[in-house]
């Protein structure tokens, strides 16, 4: 348990008594860092989280947007490290199942998942091998069972997460706005409790996760039963279309003391509950034990007492367990019995705002020197130096992991992973596009230019399917907030993803604050990982077959950005340099101008340029359509640069343009007037992928033999522990 | 006509399925809970895919005990066209209907993603629109779906044309590569693909009429539509 000596202190006085034992586990659950954001919610205010299509509801679990013609798309994210870190499999399967039950408890049906994975380098680190296909095996048996298409996310690898994981995952809802739950209460209402019973897994998981990874306390992992979770989904939906809820919320992080204690706050109401009347899995629980357990797969439903047969009916259909636990007062507190006998009585706001930190800061000494560059040997053949990046973990194709997960169930996936953002179909004939970002290596040298980066490429990917951002998703995952050097880290992010938010109208619709993420060898690289919802109002541009003699074009300039390249870590095994950094008014033209270029329908293909810079991604281009591509390096717009930075260089706001020849004037005519940045820097056609400096190629890959690798390289390393480069 | 969808705790393709029957082929479709009956005036029965009881024990194995596979038993008795796709296809051969075993992929991982389907009988109430060997471009999405029958069922299969779809290269080790197969009478189809997904253009990346012939199939044989 931890809470701490000030806290406990205040609890006494607040309540002028020693606090009962269940008392002090229910506060501990709910002030824990985990369930209560205490370090960090004085900070994340300062995100912009209104706009034209978002509906604020109160008690929500995820970010409501409008999508027109009655209908809403509901998103949120959530992260599942510390369980992960211990039980892969156990830890992602349960992660998937939380945030669905985010989705579901607003009311609307769940229809994709994005998961962002994060682990040492499996390159040399067995146990990250371990820990990286547990957790793949444990999304795809909980997503897949659930019938819920897992459509995207990323996969990274980076020695600062050795002995760890990081696991994220995002998920959208949709329904109709007639249907989502307008949480609400009246006297004598009845809480009910439905789903999967209550048993010991997961005790203490919150605060669990509000600690530093010492111990691998198993017990705290909480164990994953998919198909419960999909007949609650089935459950629940038909209880909303009966219009038998009042209000409802998932059991998660705290069980049951955060979700009665939150719901009594949410709704300014008091509860009344009794443990004696909870299904659980032993016989012999005590009712700390049962306050505190996160058992999953399981919801508390507000009803009224002429809509609880109904309820139960519904239920019993399903063959899932629905408990009347206690009964809505209007005294605002939370009371617990058993039985007769109270075991806790405490105030609602008490229990549901813990006393928030206000933690100092300080610029981490790590970044004095961070932006000095090193001297390096020069490279004597690229072919070679980008053979090895395609196959290196972090760049090689990752269709081994999404391959893994159904991506099709639903039947609304219209672009499918793999590609820069997947495309779902709507049922108002709109199209929604949706990717998870996140860059650690970048956010080290410079959190703010970094996280900021992170937002910019997640909008780009979106872009490049034709549609417009018009919702953030931020899931800031740092080491321990208690050391200023960490804590200004997690500031800069959030001040940066501010200001981007704010001068791109991007509201911030969720989001979730993971801190105490330490492995053995210290803290985490400051990770945040940002997830960007588009909407395209009509026929999204379909990615088309790249032929012989189509142009390629870049919008954006390159520039001489390269730390915390793929190219200086994973070439030169160099942390350091200057990061990338957004330049916000030539991101918003470049972005206009792409969108206007695929509403015109002028190009093929559209793809972002990212990690590994140029040189991958104009390999990926040539690889997925099995095509050769001589692209010109001097053509390459922006400063003068190095042939190694002009090939390798991260430098954001940058797309990939592929169209063909009867096209190229109309679409110089609008990048023209929009003043951006661009080029003409290569033609397709033929088996080669060729980087020319002038008239010599500096890389000469042939197509066929390279996708190979980039394909294969993945499989091969986690299966057999083959390198293939 | 009608066309029952059959629903099972843990089907998750009952609606992806439903969708396609009504709005993309205007079949009069009817949703049928497991513990309930089939009417008797029902011209076709479809079995989705999902994870009927998260497929515990082995897929399909319990659901095929549901109440209503009497039902289902009984109306491929009669000769009524009879559709498992994916989890239903373990429940039709789980529950005696089809022979064979679905075991787990060659892989050993989960498959999701698109291929190829031969067809290899076309008598059948779902394949009657297709030219033999025609190519049905198709996405996979299971756990087990390594079809799997001894030698001497092998043997009958082909004697009796029970081979209805292969795949056109090996995707996960299937006997012989096959992806579907029907009873001896023809009427009872099961398919470890799912034709629903690739029916429609905006989410078939390759082609969708090869596989809306499936159920262009059932509307010639049971008539036209409500």
């Amino acid at each position: 348990m931890s809470l701490e000596k000030q806290e406990l202190l205040d609890l006494k006085s607040k309540i002028g008594r020693e606090p009962t034992s269940t008392e002090l586990q229910i506060i501990a659950a709910e002030w824990s860092e985990h369930c209560s954001y205490k370090s960090s919610k004085k900070h994340l205010k300062m995100l912009p989280m209104t706009g034209p299509l978002v509906i604020n509801e109160k008690g929500y679990d995820s970010g409501v947007l409008d999508v027109g013609d009655g209908y809403v798309v509901t998103a949120h994210i959530e992260s599942h490290n510390h369980p992960s870190a211990v039980e892969p499999y156990g830890g992602a399967a349960t992660g998937v199942g939380g945030v669905i039950r985010d989705i579901l408890s607003a009311g609307t049906r769940p229809i994709a998942i994005f998961d962002g994975l994060r682990f040492g380098n499996i390159e040399n680190d067995l146990q990250a091998r371990w820990l990286f296909k547990n957790a793949v095996t444990g999304i795809a048996d909980y997503g897949n069972c659930l019938g819920i298409p897992t459509i995207g996310g990323e996969v990274e690898f980076d020695e600062c997460y050795e002995n760890y994981a990081l696991v994220d995952v995002a998920a959208l809802g949709f329904g109709k706005k007639e249907n989502l739950i307008k949480n609400h209460a009246k006297k004598d209402d009845l809480v009910v409790l439905m789903g999967g019973s209550t048993g010991r897994d997961g005790i203490g998981g919150s605060q669990f996760a509000s600690d530093s990874l010492e111990s691998e306390d198993r017990s705290a992992v909480q164990i994953p039963d998919p198909f419960i979770e999909k007949l609650i989904i089935e459950a629940v939906l038909q209880a909303r279309n009966d219009g038998l809820i009042h209000a409802m919320k998932d059991l998660g992080g705290g069980g049951l003391s955060c979700a009665i204690s939150e719901t009594a706050d949410a709704l300014e109401i008091g509860i009344e509950m009794d443990v004696d009347k909870v299904h659980t899995r032993e016989s012999d629980m005590h009712p700390d034990e049962i306050m505190v357990s996160e058992s999953q797969e399981r919801m508390l439903i507000v009803t009224s007492k002429t809509k609880l047969k109904k309820l139960e009916e519904i239920c019993k259909k399903f063959r899932i367990g629905c408990s009347v636990i206690g009964r809505v007062k209007f005294d605002n507190q939370v009371h617990i019995k058993k039985g007769s006998k109270t075991v806790a009585n405490l105030s609602a706001d008490f229990v549901a705002n813990a006393t928030l930190l206000d933690l100092p800061s300080k610029v981490p000494d790590y970044l004095k020197n961070i932006e000095t560059e090193k001297k390096f040997k020069p490279i004597s053949n690229y072919s070679k130096t980008l053979m090895k990046l395609l196959a290196s973990p972090n760049i090689a194709s990752k269709i081994w992991v999404y391959g893994q997960y159904d991506h099709e169930v639903g039947i609304r996936t219209v672009v499918k992973p793999g590609r820069d953002a997947s495309v779902l179909r709507l049922d108002n004939g709109k199209f929604l596009s949706a990717k998870i970002d996140g860059n650690p290596k970048h956010c080290y040298i410079n959190p703010r230019e970094g996280a900021i980066g992170c937002f910019e490429e997640a909008c780009r990917n979106v872009v490049c399917t034709g549609a417009k951002p018009i919702g953030m998703l931020d899931h800031l995952q740092f080491g321990n907030p208690n050391d200023p050097e960490i804590f200004w880290t997690f500031l800069e992010s959030l001040k940066g993803l501010t200001d981007f938010a704010k001068t791109f109208d991007i509201p911030c619709v969720g989001g979730k604050v993971s801190l105490y993420n330490e492995t053995p060898k210290g803290p985490i690289k400051p990770t945040p990982v940002i997830g960007v919802i588009g909407l395209i109002d009509k026929k999204p541009s379909i990615q088309q077959k790249i032929s012989k003699g189509d142009c390629l074009l870049i919008v954006g300039d390159t520039k001489d950005e390269m730390g915390g390249s793929e190219f200086f870590e994973y070439i030169h095994k160099f942390v350091g340099g200057k990061c990338p950094v957004v330049n916000f008014d030539d991101s918003k033209k470049n972005m206009k101008s792409v969108l206007d270029v695929i509403k015109n329908d002028l190009v093929k293909s559209v793809h972002d340029c990212s990690k590994g810079g140029l040189a991958i991604a104009v390999s990926e281009l040539s690889m997925t359509n099995l095509i050769g591509c001589k692209v010109s390096l001097e053509k390459v717009p922006g400063e003068k640069l190095d042939i190694d930075r002009i090939l390798f260089s991260e430098s954001h706001s940058r797309y990939l343009l592929v169209c063909d020849k009867t096209n190229l004037s109309k679409i110089e005519v609008i990048l023209k007037k929009n003043k951006v940045s661009f080029k003409q820097i290569g033609q397709f056609g033929g088996e080669k992928i060729q980087f020319f400096n002038g008239a010599k190629p500096v890389i000469d890959l042939n197509v066929e033999k390279t996708h190979k690798i980039w394909l294969h390289a993945l499989p091969n390393l986690v299966l057999h522990g083959k390198k293939s480069v | 006509m009608k066309v029952g969808v059959v629903v099972f705790p843990g089907s998750n393709c009952d609606r992806d399925m439903y969708h396609v029957l009504t709005d993309v082929f205007h079949f009069d479709a009817q949703y049928y809970w497991h513990e309930k009956g089939l009417p008797k005036n029902i011209d076709a029965v479809i079995l989705p895919g999902g994870f009927s009881y998260g497929d515990r024990l082995r897929a399909g194995v319990i659901a095929a005990h549901s109440p209503i596979i009497k039902d289902v038993q009984k109306m491929a008795k009669k000769g009524i066209p009879i559709l498992g796709v994916c989890n239903g296809f373990q429940i039709l051969v789980e529950s005696g209907l089809l022979p064979g075993v679905l075991l787990k992929n060659k892989s050993l991982n989960f498959m999701c993603e698109w291929t190829n389907l031969i067809v290899e009988n076309n008598k059948t109430p779902f394949t009657n629109q297709f030219k033999l060997n025609q190519k049905i471009p198709i996405p996979i999405a299971n756990g087990e779906g390594r079809y799997y029958v001894d030698d001497d069922t092998m043997k009958k299969l082909k004697k009796k044309n029970q081979i209805v779809f292969r795949y056109s290269e090996v995707v996960n080790g299937s006997s012989n590569r096959i992806a579907g197969v029907c009873n001896e009478d023809g009427n009872v189809v099961g398919m470890m693909p799912h034709p629903e997904r690739a029916v429609e253009s905006e989410i078939n990346p390759v082609d969708n009429k090869p596989s809306s012939l499936i159920f262009e199939s059932l509307l010639s044989k049971i008539g036209a539509t409500k």
